[in-house]
């Protein structure tokens, strides 16, 4: 169990990491991985997210959805299930943790509408996984997500500095650049299964 | 008359939502690697983004300022349900091509983007205009961007065999590498007619639609690629 556990959890930082293979969460890859600050606040209002979606959206269609032949309301019920949990953490963060409400509070708003949030929530049920290998693939998506634009803000920082052609200043250099990044990615295929394969 | 040709053609090539307004980008990239799946893309993108116009458009004076932004998401959802059910009944083959981006197409901020910026300002037929040619646009920058992966990753074009068979292709552009890089030098292309047919104007681009314009506060290189023009 633990070793399929951290399979699935490496797996979906290195092999399929939901930015630079999946191409889940472009936008805030693109629009935060600026600073480096920002880039960790994000990503760490991403896990947060991820998690708790996750654990709330499973049951919910295992427990209510999937007894009643209503599971075509999946993604209806998950975005509102998204948008409300992310509501309620905004306001109980305000009152019962500021400290973490002042690091994380701005980069909450922009989650609902990030698809990896719904996209891990939808995927882990394609997968046919059950609650604890969930979470464990919502948590690892969301540390592949922290990665990828931990990777790509340091690159971000050279960019700044290189002269590009006129018109690949600007963005499209900046994917060029993600091009690169996703293809040192590449070079992870496989190793998950080798590495667990012997257990 | 007038007005209506000019909303509808804006979304085809002034303003288009992926390469102009740098909008919807990660459908863009995931689904291209094959031509026929970016125009499955597209049209099922269009189909949802008329109807929640239609529908957000003809609701705009109900919806109370507040609560607009979860009242729409619920529209949008609706009919991505709606999309999903007929997709998985009659091109069951594009359902699994498309896979977890069909769902996703709740959160394309292209969709959510246009009924904050048009459909909740506008009459209905204008609504409806601005998502068909705005979706219409999008379904040309998939395809564009889908035969080009193709015809380079996998030698066919539509499923068609184009490239000499012993020219080997280069994988690649069907891999997630190349979806960035044809992105980034599609984009760049833009650019450069643009600034040879010298016409290149203050890039609007969508941050009200963006969903990370609360903290780039405007610094995205969207932004800052407008501003050096």
């Amino acid at each position: 169990m633990a070793a399929k556990l951290a399979m699935i959890f490496f797996s979906m930082i290195l092999v399929n990491n939901y930015v630079l293979v999946q191409f889940l969460g472009i936008c805030p890859f693109l629009g935060v991985s600026k600073k480096l600050d920002s880039a960790v606040g994000m990503s760490a209002a991403v896990i947060f997210v991820m998690a708790l979606a996750t654990s709330v959206t499973w049951p919910i269609y295992t427990f209510l959805l999937e007894p009643n032949g209503l599971a075509y309301l999946q993604t209806i019920v998950f975005i509102l299930v998204i948008a409300v949990l992310v509501q309620l953490v905004e306001i109980a963060m305000k009152k019962y943790m500021p400290p973490l409400y002042k690091a994380l509070g701005v980069y909450l708003p922009l989650i609902t509408t990030n698809c990896a949030v719904l996209g891990v929530t939808i995927s882990v049920l394609d997968e046919g996984y059950g609650f604890v290998e969930s979470l464990v693939c919502a948590v690892g998506a969301g540390v592949g997500f922290l990665v990828a634009m931990v990777l790509f803000s340091g690159v971000r920082k050279r960019l700044e500095d290189a002269q590009p052609p006129k018109c690949f200043e600007g963005l499209p250099i900046t994917l060029v650049a993600a091009s690169i990044t996703s293809l040192s990615f590449m070079g992870f295929g496989g190793i998950i299964e080798n590495i667990f394969a012997g257990h | 008359m007038r007005e209506k040709l000019k909303v509808f053609s804006n979304g085809l090539l002034k303003e288009n939502p992926s390469l102009r307004l740098v909008l919807g980008t990660c459908p863009t990239l995931a689904v291209t690697t094959l031509a026929v799946n970016g125009l499955g893309m597209g049209l099922a993108a269009t189909f949802v983004l008329v109807c929640s116009n239609i529908a957000i458009s003809a609701l705009r004076k109900v919806i109370p300022d507040k609560v607009r932004l979860p009242a729409y998401i619920t529209v949008i959802a609706t009919f991505v349900t709606v999309l999903q059910m007929l997709v998985k009944a009659f091109v069951p083959a594009l359902d699994s091509a498309l896979g977890i981006f069909l769902p996703l197409i709740v959160v394309n901020c292209i969709i959510l983007g246009r009924a904050e910026m048009f459909a909740s300002k506008h009459g209905i037929v204008l609504s409806a205009l601005d998502g068909l040619g705005m979706g219409l646009g999008f379904t040309g920058t998939l395809v564009v961007m889908g035969s080009i992966r193709e015809l380079l990753g996998a030698g066919t074009l539509f499923g068609v065999q184009i490239m000499p068979e012993a020219v080997d292709p280069m994988t690649f552009f069907i891999m997630p590498p190349g979806g960035f890089f044809v992105f980034g030098v599609l984009m760049a292309l833009v650019i450069w007619i643009e600034i040879k047919t010298d016409n290149r104007k203050q890039r609007s681009i969508g941050c009200e639609g963006c969903p990370s314009a609360a903290i780039c506060g405007g610094t995205c290189p969207e932004k800052a690629q407008g501003g050096e023009a």
